[in-house]
This record gives structure tokens, C-alpha cells and sequence, in this order.
């Protein structure tokens, strides 16, 4: 039977089926009794996207005046009246120098957004202007048995996001090779189930700071030699180690949980072990690996950023920790605007998981 | 109808005494025993049966009498406590093909469409035939049970009744000797049940296998077997009573409705079961 792949579905496949409302609207296919699921679905999620932005730019405000307030205050307390005018003048003019340094509002951030992504553009300029330049050089100190030199100027925003999902596709797929066949193993064997129970239970709560030295100490001393940046091993390793439980639990425990009428008809049709488990425990257990793989990737990202703040990896951690140092008029709104970004990757990185494991299992899964 | 000698705990039915070569299944002194904190819990007792070459027996008694458990003691799914079972005189050991089971839920792999679900059994049981064979048995199975049209669903995509259906064609694709049903239509509505008795039936009638049924239904008791073993209620369950049923096979249900000796049966067994 074949079926027919129209956008609703793909979308509604991907848990994004809100879309597929928007597309009815536009096109005028709208039935009367659509209209309540439309407001339900469009126009209330809307509507409460306004209400936080409307909210969060009072409460910005507020904290905005009484930072303002404090200023002119200590300024009047300090210097006298004639200062605190000044300050108030200044407060007022909108002058950098002396702008109260809050929480900012969402046109701040906004603002922030698009000076970020002209920064990445000026870079991206840059950084082709330079390969350019040095292309004919470095093509004759490859010739010549040298390194060619690279580009080592800062690196934008956008590079950065790239530089973290690396990182998290890395330590993501460390995971995947570790807990899938070890799970498979201990889901199998109670031997090694109880020889690695305390094992698991131990580590599993372990906090990703506590991981990220323990790969430290041990990556460090193995590339003692190498003159190589090692922060992007010791992250992605990190990331890796402290994700992985879920998808070690969830992997033994859908192989140990296999239905035990499954297991009947292996036992009467007399399986061999290979075939016992690739045709019958493992696709059982698939959505249980699934659901734990997607714990894994959301945890991935969530620890990534502590991470690479510590590993001093490039990275959306690093610019967060950076932009905090740095404490520039415009870095709490860059902070604000890497939140979001992260926020949204983390989502979308949800609905890539949730379609990978719509796709490959049995069970249909409902995005929640 | 069989005859029954009473020792003070132990009955011994006699089935109309036919030689010992055409006993296909054979059930002597059987006991489960599950060990309790309490003592001993003991499910089946001296339970003695001899089933012959081709013949379907339903198996009808009080639910948790142990009839479960004595159909997947015959399937090699549950140690024995004591006694044997022998099929063709050979004393079984742990599950095999020989003897295939109809579960009382289908026991399907959902990810699996129907084809592969029968395949799954016929690939297993028939190595050394050619792919091409091996699908065509397992086409023909499917045809046979009415799901000529559904090979390439999956099985989560099938009605329960329809997934029932494939577990038929899955036992009898793998050929056994003998065929365990443990109350394969308890789960549908009558309507589905009355069209998967006919289903396997009609298949049985063909294929002859010795077969052996658990049923709460006095009815479908009647309709499909030679002989009816109803249990005594359990703890220490045993066989209380054996009916032969007479009618001419094949039957269809409105002959065996109507046939003079049906009430006389039906009444026969739930006398049995309301004392």
C-alpha cells in the first residue's frame, strides 16, 4: 500500500502539525468547525507569545528605572545636584557610557540579534578575504611540507552555534556507541546487569562540572605530547559521558522488558540467539532506545554549554561566559539572544529525535 | 464415551482403548507444583491423557484450574514437576516447532507485516528450501486463512481478529505435529469468533493436525472437537470427565445445531461444569 506524502502529513510527522492549520488558512479551506481548533492552536499560542514579550518588556522597564534611579541617586549623594542633573541628562540622552545595565527589553535584544548577524557577516567577509589572500601562499607551503596558515581571527556568533552543535553531535554519538551495545549487554545477561548496577547508579548523578575534570585529568595526560587544542576532545568526551545514562537505562531496560509472549514465540519457533535478537528484543525495544536517545540529545545540549564554558571550547558557552566578562553596554542583550538561540536548538533538536523515531518505530509517538 | 476407574484421589480415564501407535500426544501422571512461602502449591495432579493421530480435543474447565498451565507444559514453555509428556513416543524437551501454539493473544511482531510475521516461522523450520518456496508456503497459509489481500500490512495495522488470522496461518505454516490453541478467540466478539472457528476448520479439515484446544466456551467445545476433556477445578486439578463427540466431519455449524445429539452434549458438559 502506498501512501501518498502530502505536506500535512510531513509536518505532523515532524510534530510541527500546527503548520499544517496556518496552510488551511491561506488557502481558504477552513471549515466552520475548524475555527475553534484554529484559535485553539493559532491564535491563543500567539496571543500568549505577546503577552510574555509585553511582560518581559515591563519588568525590563521597571528594573530599567530602578537601576536609573539608583544611579542618579548616588550620584546626588556622592557628587551633589549638579551631577545628579547630569546624570539624569545622561540617563536620558541614551549615551552608552552611562546606560543602566539590566535586564534587557525585548527590542534590545532584537537590536542585538541583527548587529550579531552583520558581525557574521563582516567576519564571514573577512575570513573569505583572507583565504583569498593567502591561497597562493599556502599552496606553495603545502608544496613545501609546512602548515598553511589558517584564519585565527575571532570567531562570529553563527560559527559559534556551528562550533556547539559539532560538539554536541560528537559527544551525542560517543553515547550512542557506548550505552546502545552496553545496554544491549546488560538488558541481556543479569549477570552483567547486577555486575553493573552499582556502576550505574553511582555515575549516573554525577554533575557534568565533575565529569568535564575527570576527562580533563584523563585526556590532558594521554595528549600530553600533542601541541594540539584539546578542549574540543575534552568537551565533546564530557558531553558524551554525562549523557549517556539515559539512553544506557532506557536500552537495558526495553531489552530486559521485551513482552513475554514475543519471547514465547522464539522459544516455540526455536530462534537462534542472533536472530532472537535482531529480529525480536532489538526492534521491540527500539522505542524504549528512542526515548532514551532523545533524553540523551536534550541533556547533550543542556550540559554542553557549562562545558564548553569550562573547557574554554568554543562554543554558545563560551560567548555566553564571554559576554558576561566582557560586561559591554550591548552583552546582557547578546546573552538573552544566545538563551533564545539555544532554547530553539534544543527544540528543534527534540523534533529531529521525535521524527527519527517515529520513523523507525512501531509505535507512533504524539509530539507533546 | 470413555470409561473412569476412581482410585481415592486418582482418576485414570480409559479413552476407548486404540493402540499405542496411533497415540500422538501423551500425558502420563502429570504434576505442576509451584513452590509457595506457604508450601507447596499444587496446580495439575495424576493427570493422565492420550491423544491420537489426528484428532482435536477441546479442553473445557473453570478458569484457573490449570488448564493453561498443562497446555504450555505440552508446549515445553513451563518445566514439568513430575510425570512426562511424549509426542510419538519420544519424551519432549523445552519448546520445539513440532508442537506450534496459537496464543490467546496473537503474539504478533507488531513491526513485522503479516508475511514476515509467518515467515518468520516457515524460514526457521524449513531451511534448506529456496526462498521462493518459502514464501509460497507462506502465501498459501495466509490465502488460506482469508488475508489474501493483507500480506504487506503490518501487523499493528491488523484487526485483532485479523492478527488471530495470521497467528493461525503462522502455526500451521510451520507444519507441527501437534497444535496448541490456549483460547485463541477469547478475546474477539462472538461474531469474529463464529468466523475464526469456521476459519480454522475449514484449514483443519485439510491439514488433519492433532490438535489440542482450551476453550471457555461450551459451544465452540462442541462445534470443533472429537472429544471434550473437561478438568475438575483446581488446586490438584485432574481430568473429570471425556465426552466423544460424534458428529461427521467436515460439519458446518447449522448441521451440528441441529443434530438431535447436540442439546444432549451441551447439557452433559454444563452439568459438569456447574458441580
Amino acid at each position: 500500500m502506498k501512501q501518498s506524502v502530502t505536506l500535512g502529513k510531513v509536518t505532523k510527522f515532524m510534530g510541527l502539525g500546527f503548520l499544517s492549520t496556518f496552510k488551511d488558512l491561506f488557502t481558504g479551506k477552513l471549515e466552520k468547525e475548524d475555527y475553534k481548533a484554529f484559535l485553539r492552536k493559532v491564535i491563543v499560542p500567539v496571543a500568549s507569545v505577546l503577552l510574555f514579550l509585553g511582560l518581559w518588556h515591563l519588568g525590563a522597564k521597571a528594573l530599567y528605572n530602578v537601576e536609573a534611579e539608583f544611579r542618579i541617586e548616588k550620584a546626588l549623594n556622592e557628587q551633589g545636584q549638579a551631577a545628579a542633573d547630569d546624570m539624569a541628562a545622561c540617563i536620558a540622552s541614551g549615551d552608552t557610557s552611562c546606560q543602566p545595565n539590566t535586564l534587557p527589553s525585548p527590542s534590545q535584544v532584537w537590536t542585538s540579534f541583527q548587529s550579531l548577524l552583520n558581525d557574521h557577516a563582516l567576519i564571514s567577509a573577512d575570513k573569505a578575504a583572507f583565504k583569498e589572500k593567502t591561497a597562493a601562499l599556502n599552496e606553495k607551503r603545502v608544496a613545501e611540507g609546512k602548515d598553511p596558515i589558517v584564519y585565527t581571527g575571532r570567531p562570529s556568533f553563527v560559527d559559534q552555534i556551528f562550533r556547539s552543535l559539532k560538539t554536541v553531535f560528537a559527544g551525542f554519538f560517543l553515547a550512542l556507541l557506548i550505552a546502545v551495545p552496553l545496554g544491549i549487554f546488560i538488558g541481556l545477561s543479569p549477570t552483567l546487569k547486577s555486575a553493573f548496577n552499582w556502576f550505574i547508579q553511582i555515575f549516573k548523578p554525577v554533575s557534568p562540572v565533575v565529569w568535564y575534570l575527570l576527562v580533563f585529568m584523563i585526556v590532558k595526560t594521554l595528549l600530553i605530547d600533542s601541541s594540539e587544542d584539546s578542549s574540543f576532545s575534552i568537551s565533546f568526551i564530557a558531553v558524551g559521558l554525562c549523557s549517556m545514562w539515559a539512553t544506557l537505562v532506557n536500552t537495558s531496560m526495553g531489552v530486559s522488558s521485551v513482552d513475554k509472549d514475543y519471547i514465547n514465540v522464539a522459544k516455540v519457533l526455536k530462534l537462534g540467539n542472533f536472530q532472537k535478537v535482531f529480529k525480536i528484543i532489538l526492534p521491540s525495544s527500539l522505542p524504549l532506545i528512542f526515548t532514551g536517545l532523545k533524553i540523551t540529545l536534550s541533556v547533550a545540549w543542556m550540559v554542553l554549554i557549562a562545558i564548553e564554558l569550562l573547557a574554554q571550547s568554543p562554543g554558545l558557552g563560551l560567548f555566553v561566559w564571554e559576554e558576561f566578562q566582557n560586561g559591554a553596554n550591548d552583552s546582557n542583550a547578546k546573552i538573552i539572544v544566545a538563551m533564545f538561540v539555544i532554547g530553539i536548538i534544543g527544540f528543534l533538536l527534540d523534533r529531529l529525535m521525535l521524527s527519527i523515531q517515529n520513523w523507525v518505530s512501531f509505535e507512533k509517538t504524539d509530539a507533546i | 464415551m470413555s470409561t473412569i476407574i476412581e482410585n481415592k484421589d486418582t482418576i485414570i480415564t480409559k479413552t476407548s482403548g486404540f493402540p499405542s501407535k496411533d497415540v500422538m500426544l501423551d500425558l502420563k501422571d502429570l504434576k505442576k507444583v509451584y513452590p509457595t512461602p506457604k508450601g507447596d502449591y499444587v496446580v495439575l495432579e495424576h493427570l493422565n491423557l492420550q491423544i491420537k493421530k489426528e484428532e482435536f480435543v477441546t479442553i473445557i474447565g473453570h478458569s484457573g484450574c490449570g488448564k493453561t498451565t498443562m497446555l504450555s507444559m505440552i508446549a515445553g514453555l513451563n518445566p514439568i514437576s513430575e510425570g512426562n509428556i511424549s509426542v510419538l513416543g519420544k519424551h519432549i524437551k523445552g519448546p520445539g516447532p513440532d508442537r506450534g501454539v496459537i496464543f490467546q493473544a496473537p503474539s504478533l511482531m507488531p513491526w513485522m507485516t503479516a508475511l514476515q510475521n509467518v515467515m518468520l516461522g516457515v524460514n526457521q523450520v524449513f531451511p534448506h528450501a529456496t526462498k521462493a518456496q518459502r514464501n509460497d508456503i507462506a502465501k498459501y497459509y495466509l490465502q488460506k486463512v482469508g488475508l489474501e489481500d493483507a500480506f504487506n500490512k503490518r501487523a499493528s495495522d491488523l484487526s485483532q481478529g485479523m492478527q488471530q488470522r495470521v497467528g493461525i496461518a503462522r502455526a500451521f505454516a510451520i507444519k507441527p505435529k501437534v497444535l496448541l490453541l490456549d483460547e485463541p478467540f477469547g478475546m474477539l466478539d462472538s461474531l469474529t469468533r463464529g468466523e475464526l472457528q469456521d476459519t480454522l476448520i475449514d484449514i483443519w479439515n485439510k491439514e488433519k493436525i492433532t490438535a489440542v484446544m482450551i476453550t471457555h466456551d461450551v459451544d465452540e467445545a462442541i462445534f470443533l472437537a472429537d472429544r471434550v476433556v473437561m478438568m475438575t477445578s483446581g488446586p490438584r486439578a485432574k481430568i473429570g470427565d471425556v465426552l466423544d463427540i460424534d458428529f461427521e466431519r467436515p460439519r458446518t455449524r447449522k448441521a451440528v445445531l441441529e443434530h438431535d445429539d447436540y442439546y444432549k452434549y451441551r447439557k452433559h458438559l454444563i452439568d459438569f461444569l456447574e458441580h
